[in-house]
């Protein structure tokens, strides 16, 4: 374990630099977020999230978040257990009719002022479920949507470009 | 032994690929089950395709394999389950996608229709739902039990299942579990499917997966229409599923030692893993190396710049890889949380026929590269990793073994990689055809079964992951374990929801 240590303390760390807000999501952010809320919350977000019907894929991207590389932290956004701790919610997949009501529910848990990000392309609209008699859609059919990003699954630094933008915007 | 010698049936299928499919009828039937109690063959699935309800077996030669098909009478079949509990779930699926009624089955409750459906048995003749009553999870009784409901939403980032513990102070006396919240539909999506759609249905089944699956479903497709994808791209195949395993089983390595609180574990895995993701990203344009295996062969070639960072992966993995499985080897206080930890009973492990590190972790040496196995793992060398304990700590071995194997695979993959094409043209044969296969997800074996129609598209495609056998022993595993070590159990086994759920 000392090794492994000490190489961490003289090898530099792996963490790349930031990549720059999206300028897509900022756009529509800017039609979503109100001034007022921006004021209250400071450079901190805390994320929760919901699995509300993925294939596990946008799973994994949300995950890589938390390495070495990508250190979600050092933006003051962190992955919280619970609703009531947080101030966004990310939900991936098509939302299928059996998770409706429990995404619903954590939503509602959520204390204002309150966000959400549908991340990847089934979130949008369904994707490639669309239609099936098990899936009601996109998030939006379900929650008011503040960001989408897109991807099948959306790659970490497409997924930090999102939050990135999200909390520029708010702390604006 | 041949499996169908000793089963009466009615003769065989045409065109079904590559395996037998055979006619049986209530005598048939019955014999695959007193094989199956016995312990002569193992259930590799049972579906429904109304009228018919299709068994597949694997006999004692791990390469002899078959399929049933019983044909329902007023929509009802015997049941399988009624002797041999590995077919609950699989019954109760049935019924709630098909509608057909397993006559004599122990549970009849629902499985994957929570209640929340428009529609009842939507895969046959489809009804508008009803009002269901409230599910009823199986009773425990005692002096000072207590219920814990976990779910469907999950603390982590985590797919949503639910599961009711009931536990004696610390010590957990049951858990049942209640999947089915991410089911999709997705059998439904592929009826009438084109084969590129469903291959990219296939490979949205379970993510972490999805080199597994579209390699499943590309074979299964290529035994239907009978072709062969050319050299290239087998090799390029097998390349994709080694990462993809390299990628899983670390991420699920540094993961369990979290959950154990030894996050320095979780962090250098994490960093091997993104490793991985990024050589994939580079050889074949997607990290995830999602929609890169197509019916037929591969969708790209693999990029030069690629190749090298393969390469680099490798060396950077055999540098710093045994320094973590010392680290974890002589950190008492995490092999003190994850020796004797949910141990599963080789028994149990043979009878539900649990493939995977679940399986290799009790002693079932069964790992479809190797039996029946598939192209081109058949010209390379490697080893099936097998570990007795049957606990947490063993299906951690199982991975960092299969780790080494995978990278003395991919040594020998770009080593023999050969030149040439990457799709044969798929060539609907103008009359209806099925095909099977099993391909080896870092899990577990992943089987794909369809059925296409004489223009080539999907009439009925059925996908098993290998969790339908290993979350039922989750539940075994974990009971007179302490509520704190759930986790690190249901890490160890990591079964896939989506892929369950479909």
């Amino acid at each position: 374990m000392r090794k492994t240590l000490f190489e961490s303390l003289t090898q530099g760390p792996l963490t790349e630099p930031p990549p720059a807000p999206g300028r897509v999501a900022l756009s529509e952010l800017a039609r979503h977020v109100n001034r007022a809320a921006r004021a209250r919350l400071g450079r901190s977000l805390s994320i929760r999230h919901v699995d509300a019907g993925s294939c596990n894929g946008c799973e994994l991207e949300l995950h890589a978040l938390s390495n070495a590389f990508y250190d979600l932290e050092r933006f003051g956004l962190r992955f919280v257990a619970s609703p009531r701790h947080a101030d966004v919610l990310t939900v991936s997949g098509p939302v299928t009719k059996s998770m409706r009501e429990a995404l619903m529910r954590t939503y509602n848990a959520m204390p204002d002022p309150k966000w959400v990000v549908a991340i990847g392309g089934c979130a949008v609209d369904g994707g490639i479920f669309a239609g099936s008699y098990a899936v009601v859609g996109g998030v939006k059919d379900v929650l008011p949507v503040d960001l989408h990003v897109r991807g099948c699954p959306p790659s970490p630094t497409e997924i930090l470009k999102g939050l990135i933008a999200l909390l520029e915007h708010v702390s604006e | 032994m041949n499996l169908l010698n000793s089963i009466t049936h009615g003769g065989t299928a045409n065109r079904h690929n590559p395996w037998p499919r055979a006619d049986v009828v209530e005598d048939g039937w019955q014999q695959a089950i007193d094989l199956l109690t016995q312990g002569h063959c193992t259930l590799l699935g049972l579906w429904g395709d109304s009228p018919l309800v299709h068994m597949a077996l694997l006999g004692d030669n791990a390469a002899d394999i078959a399929v049933l098909s019983y044909t329902c009478k007023d929509g009802k079949y015997p049941s399988v389950a009624a002797r041999h509990p590995p077919a609950i779930r699989l019954e109760r699926a049935i019924r709630d996608l098909f509608g057909l009624e397993a006559d004599g089955a122990p549970d009849t409750r629902t499985w994957l229709d929570l209640g929340f459906w428009d529609v009842r048995y939507p895969l046959g003749e489809s009804a508008p739902a009803y009002k269901s009553k409230p599910y009823e999870f199986l009773p425990a009784e005692g002096e000072g039990l207590h219920q814990i409901p976990v779910g469907p939403v999950h603390a982590g980032i985590i797919e949503p299942g639910h599961f009711r513990f009931t536990a004696n102070g610390e010590y957990m006396v049951r858990l049942e579990q209640r999947l089915g919240w991410v089911h999709k539909g997705i059998e439904k999506l592929f009826e009438g499917a084109s084969l590129e759609k469903a291959g990219k249905l296939a490979a949205r089944t379970s993510g972490d997966s999805t080199v597994a699956y579209a390699f499943a479903f590309a074979q299964a497709a290529e035994a239907a229409l009978q072709i062969n994808p050319p050299p290239r791209a087998v090799y390029l195949r097998a390349l994709m599923a080694e990462i993809e395993r390299l990628a899983n089983h670390f991420g699920d390595i540094g993961a369990i030692c979290n959950d154990a609180s030894f996050s320095l574990m979780h962090a250098q895995c994490g960093i091997l893993r993104e490793r991985c993701l990024r050589a994939a990203g580079a050889c074949f344009g997607h990290r995830l190396m999602m929609d890169a295996i197509v019916p037929g062969g591969v969708a790209s070639d693999i990029a030069p710049p690629g190749l090298l960072q393969v390469r680099d992966l490798l060396a950077e993995v055999r540098r710093v890889f045994p320094r973590l499985i010392e680290l974890y080897d002589n950190t008492a206080s995490l092999q003190d949380r994850t020796v004797t930890t949910g141990i599963v009973k080789p028994e149990l492990a043979r009878q539900f026929g649990a493939g995977g590190f679940i399986g290799r972790a009790c002693g079932r040496k069964f790992d479809v590269r190797r039996t029946p196995g598939y192209a081109p793992y058949d010209t390379l060398r490697f080893d099936v990793p097998v570990f007795e304990a049957g606990d947490v700590n063993a299906r951690v071995w199982i991975r960092i073994r299969e780790v080494e194997q995978s990278l003395f695979l991919i040594d020998q993959i770009l080593e023999a990689l050969p030149n040439g094409k990457l799709k044969t043209a798929l060539k609907p044969n103008g009359r209806p055809c099925e095909g099977m296969a099993l391909a080896e997800a870092f899990r577990g074996d992943v089987l794909v079964w369809l059925r296409l129609d004489d223009n080539g598209r999907v009439t009925r495609c059925h996908l098993r992951d290998a969790s339908w056998f290993q979350w039922p022993l989750l539940e075994a595993a974990i009971e007179g374990n302490i509520v704190a070590d759930f986790p690190l159990c249901n890490k160890s086994f990591n079964c896939s929801y989506s892929g369950h759920d479909l």
